[in-house]
């Protein structure tokens, strides 16, 4: 897929943001029993360095996600990423949002609710794309498809360089 | 039995668990369902791990069920429906493998007496006839398939029908009649009838313009007169749609249905599950983990039926609801599985 021509050839790369230590994790050692709520910075970390599909930059580098575009709402267990595809015709956004959909399936305690969208205006076929990532049973059924778990794998793997 | 005055309570009879992925969907054996002693009520349970597990409750009792069978090694990827045919002896399960099995229950074991092949993709539904000789199966691949059952448990393709667009979600048999429901990621509902030389075809479809829903529509049920219908969506309401039975039944099938009510503002998330009781009452199973009972408002018929909600239970799973499933012979008695791998049976009651 990735080698029949690149869907976007030349995206621009952004710089990393510097990582924050989180005032909670800084506060670790008073408490450690203390219930510690999910804040945009923690959801952010978990997805930032997602592999684009076909580029060695991370999902933070192409600016496909950052972290203001996340909303907590740790009280009532819910989150929503909205994340912006590089190009308008971008046929990776499905898989993108797949990927963003698994980490945070895998990262996040069962009791989250996840929404996934596609940043308003970004996307030539977004309310197909978002209708798309929100049916759990397609996404269900896009899981056991061995080739699309590769290729999420393959973007989730954490990177050495 | 009158349930419109009454307080209603919820009670947490049993959880089963046993599932080790999310439980998609539930189905009550029907000649089964009553607590007569010699006869022990069983209830169909399917997953996201491939397989079936038949559950049994002890002989005259509510409580004390456990788990009878495990259907294993049929489908090779998630099982996301099953029915029951109306003699409750066969159990037809529907897999994303493309294949729909069926099977037998021969002195209480289950054996696989057939693999239905066909569809392109993910199988998404399967339904019995009332008088259990046809069958009804739906696909990621836009189409929904009719099943003749042949002497000899031999199953022969009937029809393939299209017109959906996108994935039919759910296949559901009118409860008297041979008239065929399908919903879909296409945001309708279609009616199918057979025309009398053997050919099916769509005799209605409800679609945004007749009222209908504006996101993908998940299920769908049948009052117990089978002149009422509701339907679940995305698009987080429900709809009562209404037909004149009679016209239904005398003329040419083609009685059409009709949008009565939409009742919105009670779910925040996806419906993926609805199921209308015989004393009238409808259960909802959502996204948002809650379990919903709504009831006619017998005394407001002035501007056309309206529902009201009667009871709403938070966090009845810790997960999304994707079954809510009516008892068909005892009044009042709740299956409910979801995403957490439990099924649950609670009993809807007058509280004290």
């Amino acid at each position: 897929m990735v080698s029949a021509g690149l869907i976007n050839a030349n995206p621009i790369v952004y710089e990393k943001k510097e990582r924050r230590v989180r005032a909670a994790d800084a506060a670790a050692t008073f408490d450690e029993y203390a219930v510690e709520p999910i804040d945009q910075l923690e959801v952010f970390d978990h997805i930032r360095d997602i592999k684009d599909p076909e580029h060695p930059y991370s999902l933070e580098e192409l600016k496909v996600v950052a972290e203001d575009a996340i909303e907590v709402d740790d009280l009532h267990g819910y989150v929503r990423v909205t994340f912006t595809p590089t190009v308008e015709h971008c046929s990776m956004a499905t898989v993108i949002g797949l990927c963003l959909r698994v980490k945070l399936m895998r990262s996040l305690p069962s009791r989250y609710k996840v929404d996934i969208k596609v940043a308003p205006g970004t996307h030539a076929s977004e309310a197909a794309v978002n209708k798309q990532l929100n049916d759990k049973e397609r996404v269900a059924a896009a899981l056991e498809n061995p080739n699309l778990v590769d290729m999420v794998d393959e973007c989730l793997a954490p990177s050495y360089c | 039995m009158d349930l419109c005055d009454r307080n209603m309570e919820l009670r947490e009879i049993e959880t089963l668990e046993g599932h080790t992925d999310r439980v998609w969907s539930l189905a009550w054996n029907p000649a089964t369902a009553t607590a007569a002693a010699d006869c022990p009520a069983l209830l169909a349970s399917c997953s996201g791990d491939k397989t079936v597990r038949i559950w049994e409750r002890a002989p005259s009792s509510t409580r004390s069920w456990h788990c009878k069978a495990v259907l294993e090694e049929s489908h090779t990827r998630t099982v996301r429906s099953c029915a029951w045919s109306p003699s409750g002896k066969l159990l037809a399960t529907a897999s994303f493998d493309a294949t729909t099995a069926i099977w037998e229950n021969i002195g209480g074991d289950f054996e696989c007496i057939s693999t239905l092949e066909g569809h392109e993709n993910e199988v998404k539904s399967v339904t019995w006839n009332a008088s259990g000789s046809l069958l009804a199966t739906s696909s990621r691949d836009k189409t929904v398939w009719i099943w003749e059952v042949m002497p000899g448990n031999e199953f022969e393709c009937a029809s393939v029908l299209q017109g959906h667009k996108q994935d039919v979600k759910m296949v559901k048999w009118h409860p008297t009649m041979d008239i065929l429901f399908s919903c879909s990621y296409d945001n309708t509902v279609k009616v199918w009838a057979e025309d009398g030389t053997g050919d099916w075809n769509c005799i209605q479809t409800l679609d945004e313009s007749s009222n209908g829903h504006s996101s993908t529509v998940w299920a769908l049920s049948f009052n117990a007169e089978g002149d009422k219908m509701v339907t679940c969506s995305d698009d987080l309401t429900l709809k009562i749609w209404g037909t004149d039975i009679g016209r239904m039944e005398s003329e040419d099938n083609c009685g059409p249905w009709i949008h009565l009510c939409t009742l919105s503002g009670y779910h925040d998330r996806t419906i993926f599950s609805v199921h209308w009781s015989r004393e009238g009452i409808i259960a909802s199973g959502a996204a948002d983990d809650a379990i919903r009972f709504f009831m006619e408002n017998k005394d407001d018929l002035v501007e056309g039926p309206s529902y009201r909600l009667l009871l709403k239970r938070e966090k009845a799973h810790e997960m999304d609801i994707n079954s809510v499933q009516w008892n068909p012979g005892e009044d009042c008695l709740l299956a409910s599985a979801g995403d957490d791998g439990k099924i649950k049976i609670w009993e809807l009651a007058s509280s004290t």
